[in-house]
């Protein structure tokens, strides 16, 4: 009996339930392994004039100090994915930009003494002017981060698809919004952390890390290190505490701490801390959206205009500013909307620079997007649901070629919409909202829909370039897979793939897939996912991002599995005696369609390529190995009119909800979430569904509490879980998750993406319901009591000047 | 009263779920950083060291506390007990299997502190309804799991406790 399709428990649990999981602060060290911290500068923006490290140096125990200094010595800026003349170093060398940018790195004999060692480094600042606002950051007087650019603008391009200004003219109405989204971040519970040594004798530098690619980032590290791909090893650890995106992050320090072993002549450890985390791992991009829509009388879209201003922090970190391309070809959303003109910018500011980050440019898109259905409803007094349906890419019109390129390749949107509407009772909701009304309660109600991204192409981001750039640079297309399924001299099975898991349970699913394809328990067959890029077959688009495992990496491991069993089937087939065609796999056994009864041990067969490569039939290889590449041809490059096919697979969600807000306090609790899903075939639905779970509870968080937060000053506000906040139990209701599933016919196994669609849905969704509740304007994410409370009661006065009297 | 200089480092000696454990640690040496480093016990993890995440959490001498707020020295002639006691054979316990069953956990980071606190709490052998589990479990914070599968694996775990109880008893 095939497990796939079903909710099977998880191979990767019991050794994580008895706490034996092993984590990179778990790993074994090496005698002697040094143990690394980071002193990280207090200013947002200052010139570094000076550092002296001799009393750190001479406190015992401390091996080495790391600076600047040394990485001019042996490596270089890290390549930029636009031509600006900006100079980013793993450590700082003449300027800091951000509160937090690394400066030095004591490497001791523990952690404790390294920390000790960072209060005795002496460091002249000059400080400088700071900038945190985007839009403030475009003035002529702005500060300029980097010099040699001029000013901190880093791209800007315009885009034009079909005749926007034409459909502009003639609608009867403009529908605008703009809205600003802030900086957050997913927080993994494990911080970041790595082993880094360097074999001088080969100049080899290896660092075991729970780093999930993208692995585009490999040799952009390699380069910055001046070695040859080969020579920077880079391992991942059989277990990461959480990503979402964010030990993306991972490489600078990869670079940083190679470059700390090859000082200190050791193997150097480094785990973060929190502190550290929140202040300058990463974030997502904040981004201020204007987005204007023109519309008929019934609430269709003629026509839409973005202009889109992404802040990516201090500096331009690779991938960025691929946040902002990433859905670039599916930027009308799930609409049909023939007519559309982009403006976007990418500016530099005194924040932190951002990389990946669940949900990764979708949050920030469909804020807007979203926020802009509900409007065009109020504006025109029309039923949002009515907004969304009207507008949505029918079912037969699949697969369909959205505006900017991206071909939506599988679903029906409408039928999914009403199925969810009505399974989740949307009328009875609607009922409670006028009964709660009636008795003077603020509650409100919010929709939303998307299409969920999944497995980007890597051509995406040359869309930032113009297409003469593009031209020279040569293209840049795909999504290319690799896992690999080999049989053992005793028959028994195991599976490797390019996937860098951080706790989704990978290993499950490869375990039910492989075994669907050999006819064996998931149990009979090892995964093991610890990658090394030196041995193990990678592309570049390997890792684990942009929701690809569940179509593109489960894809190859099925086609892998596919070309074993074929090879087994003709060994079978010689002794089954009948055509290879007609041999079955079922439950361990292998036997002929016509005949059951006469069935042998798939072990057995499984084995004999290994010890008999001799009696095999033509073609069937010696020792079974097949690893199977994978990539969709639906990713070509971008046009020369710049429609780029940004994903291979489109799942699609509606989401709606109920709000209650405290007309006192203004909090916010939510009494009713319906999330439907289509995430084509579910592989294990169990872990779909926890995967859903889990990014509504990000969503939840991005929603109400959570923000890294900046003074105007450029100093940081949001340095501990105390004051970003995380949501917990009491703040995460448990959505109802509906499916309607519509398999792609684009990834083998016709799943989709799904770990990232309701970091997109949710945040505007709960938005939308508390402005329905508010019947008002709403401030900017997070929607804490105190911005709430200012909608209801105006704003705060000013604070008393004199103590109330008698105390 | 033992005067502890803070530059020397002090032997101490604990009981570590059930059995005989020690080593050597500073007065300032965290209790999370001594169970994992200096006796191995990797199963308790560090997410914040500010005591708000609650992965560090352990039971001394049977209550739960933040293994990151507490120094080694502390814990010196005491008795611990981690998430590596809870599975002595290698055979889950039954709020194990239950977070097994209801998809509880991803990464698996904060668990081990989720799990010590349940097991202090299931010990008075509680009738809780979903509000009280969701009120304990305030004080963890998972990023994965959305909460909804571990506040499922609680109840189950709660109920059956209690009912092997009733079988006991009758
Ligand atoms: S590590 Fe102790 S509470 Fe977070
Ligand atoms: S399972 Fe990953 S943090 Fe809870």
């Amino acid at each position: 009996m095939s497990t796939l399709g079903t909710a099977r428990e998880r191979v990767e649990d019991a050794a994580l339930l008895m706490g034996r999981g092993r984590y990179i602060d778990d790993m074994p060290t090496a005698p002697g392994t040094g143990h690394a911290a980071i002193l990280r500068s207090p200013h947002p923006h200052a010139r570094l004039l000076e550092i002296d490290a001799a009393a750190a140096l001479a406190l015992p125990g401390v091996h080495a100090v790391v600076t600047g200094a040394d990485a001019r010595a042996w490596s270089t800026p890290f390549l930029v994915g636009v031509r600006q003349p900006m100079e980013h170093w793993c450590i700082a060398t003449d300027r800091v930009r951000y509160a937090g940018e690394p400066v030095a790195v004591v490497v001791a004999e523990d952690r404790y003494r390294a920390e000790d060692a960072l209060a005795l480094i002496d460091v002249r600042y000059e400080p400088q002017p700071a900038i945190v606002d985007p839009e403030a950051a475009l003035g002529p007087d702005a500060p300029a981060l980097h010099e040699a650019m001029g000013g901190n603008l880093v791209s800007e391009r315009d885009f034009r698809y079909g005749e926007p200004e034409a459909a502009f003219a003639q609608a009867p109405h403009t529908v605008t919004t703009t809205v600003r989204y802030p900086r957050n971040t997913c927080t993994p519970i494990e911080c970041l952390g790595l082993i880094a040594a360097y074999d001088p004798g080969e100049g080899v530098y290896d660092v075991l890390s729970p780093f999930q690619g993208p692995m585009t980032l490999h040799p952009v590290m390699a380069r910055a290190l001046k070695v040859p791909g080969p020579r920077l090893r880079l391992r991942s650890v059989p277990e990461s505490g959480g990503s979402f995106g964010v030990k993306q992050a991972l490489f600078p320090l990869i670079v940083a701490m190679a470059l700390a072993a090859r000082k200190a002549e050791r193997p150097v450890k480094w785990i973060e801390d929190r502190l550290e985390h929140l202040l300058a791992a990463t974030s997502a991009t904040n981004r201020v959206t204007r987005i204007e829509a023109a519309v008929e009388g019934d609430g269709r879209i003629a026509a839409l205009r973005l202009d889109q201003l992404e802040d990516c922090g201090a500096y331009l970190r690779a991938p960025e500013p691929a946040t902002l391309y990433r859905n670039h070809g599916n930027l009308t959303g799930p609409y049909r909307i023939a007519h559309l003109a982009v403006t976007n910018r990418v500016v530099l500011t005194n924040k932190t620079p951002t990389g990946l980050n669940r949900g990764f440019g979708g949050p920030q898109l469909y804020y807007a997007l979203e926020r802009l259905m509900q409007r065009i409803a109020v504006t025109l007094d029309l039923d949002p649901l009515d907004v969304i349906r009207r507008n949505l890419v029918a079912g037969d019109a699949m697969p369909y070629r959205a505006a900017a390129g991206a071909v939506l390749d599988a679903g029906d949107f409408p039928a999914t919409l009403d199925y969810g509407a009505s399974e989740g009772a949307l009328d009875a909701l609607r009922a409670k909202r006028d009964a709660a009304r009636a008795e003077g309660r603020l509650y409100g109600i919010g929709l939303a829909a998307a299409v969920e991204s999944s497995i980007s192409n890597m051509g995406y981001i040359t869309t930032v370039l113009s297409a003469e750039e593009r031209r020279k640079a040569g293209p840049k297309d795909g999504a290319v897979s690799h896992a690999t399924v080999a049989v053992d001299p005793l028959g028994a099975v195991t599976v490797t793939a390019d996937s860098m898991p951080q706790g989704q349970g990978h290993r499950t699913v490869l375990a039910q897939v492989v075994g669907d394809a050999l006819g064996l328990a998931p149990e009979q067959v090892t995964v093991a996912l610890e990658h090394d890029s030196q041995r193990d077959p990678w592309s570049i688009a390997a890792g684990n991002y942009s929701s690809r495992f569940a179509g593109a990496v489960t894809g190859a491991a099925h086609l892998a599995a596919v070309r074993v069993r074929e090879h087994l089937a003709r060994i079978a087939s010689q002794r089954l005696n009948c055509p290879a065609e007609d041999v079955r796999f079922e439950d361990g056994r292998i036997f002929g369609a016509a005949n059951p009864e006469n069935d042998l041990d798939f072990r057995r067969v499984a084995s004999l390529p290994h010890w008999s490569p001799g009696s095999l039939p033509d073609g069937v290889p010696p020792a079974l190995r097949e690893t199977a590449r994978w990539t969709p041809p639906e990713l070509t490059p971008p046009t020369d009119d710049d429609r780029v096919n940004s994903s291979a697979a489109y799942g699609f969600i509606f989401d709606f909800c109920g709000v209650e807000v405290d007309r006192l306090t203004g909090a916010v609790t939510i009494d009713r979430y319906v999330t439907t899903h289509d995430a084509g075939r579910r592989l294990n639905p169990a872990l779909v569904d926890g995967q859903i779970r889990g990014a509504f509870a990000h969503a939840v968080g991005a929603a109400f509490y959570e923000e890294l937060a900046y003074a105007d000053d450029g100093s940081f506000l949001s340095g501990t879980l105390a004051d970003y906040l995380v949501p917990t139990t009491c703040e995460v209701l448990d959505p109802l998750i509906l499916h309607r599933d519509v398999p792609s016919p684009v990834t083998p196994l016709g799943a989709k993406g799904v770990g990232e669609g309701n970091c997109m849905t949710t945040p505007v969704c709960l938005a939308n319901a508390v402005a329905d509740a508010l019947e008002a304007a709403i401030p900017d994410l997070p929607l804490t009591p105190a911005r709430i409370a200012a909608v209801i009661h105006g704003p705060e006065g000013a604070p008393p000047t004199e103590a109330p009297p008698g105390r | 009263m033992k005067r502890l200089g803070a530059g020397s480092r002090h032997r101490i000696g604990l009981t570590l779920n059930g059995r005989e454990a020690g080593g050597w640690a500073e007065p300032r040496m965290l209790l999370s950083d001594f169970l994992r480093h200096a006796l191995g016990a990797t199963g308790t993890h560090v997410g914040c060291e500010h005591g708000v995440c609650g992965a560090c959490t352990v039971r001394l001498d049977g209550a739960p506390v933040r293994a990151c707020l507490t120094l080694a020295v502390q814990a010196d002639g005491r008795r611990v007990d981690t998430v590596e006691g809870l599975a002595p054979e290698g055979e889950l316990n039954d709020l194990q299997k239950a977070f097994r069953r209801h998809h509880a956990l991803q990464c698996g980071f904060c668990t081990p502190g989720i799990l010590m606190s349940l097991d202090a709490w299931l010990d008075g052998r509680p009738a809780p309804d979903e509000g009280e589990i969701r009120e304990l479990l305030s004080g963890h914070l998972c990023r994965c799991t959305g909460y909804g599968g571990i506040v499922a694996a609680a109840l189950e775990a709660a109920r059956a406790a209690r009912a092997g109880d009733v079988g006991e008893d009758d």
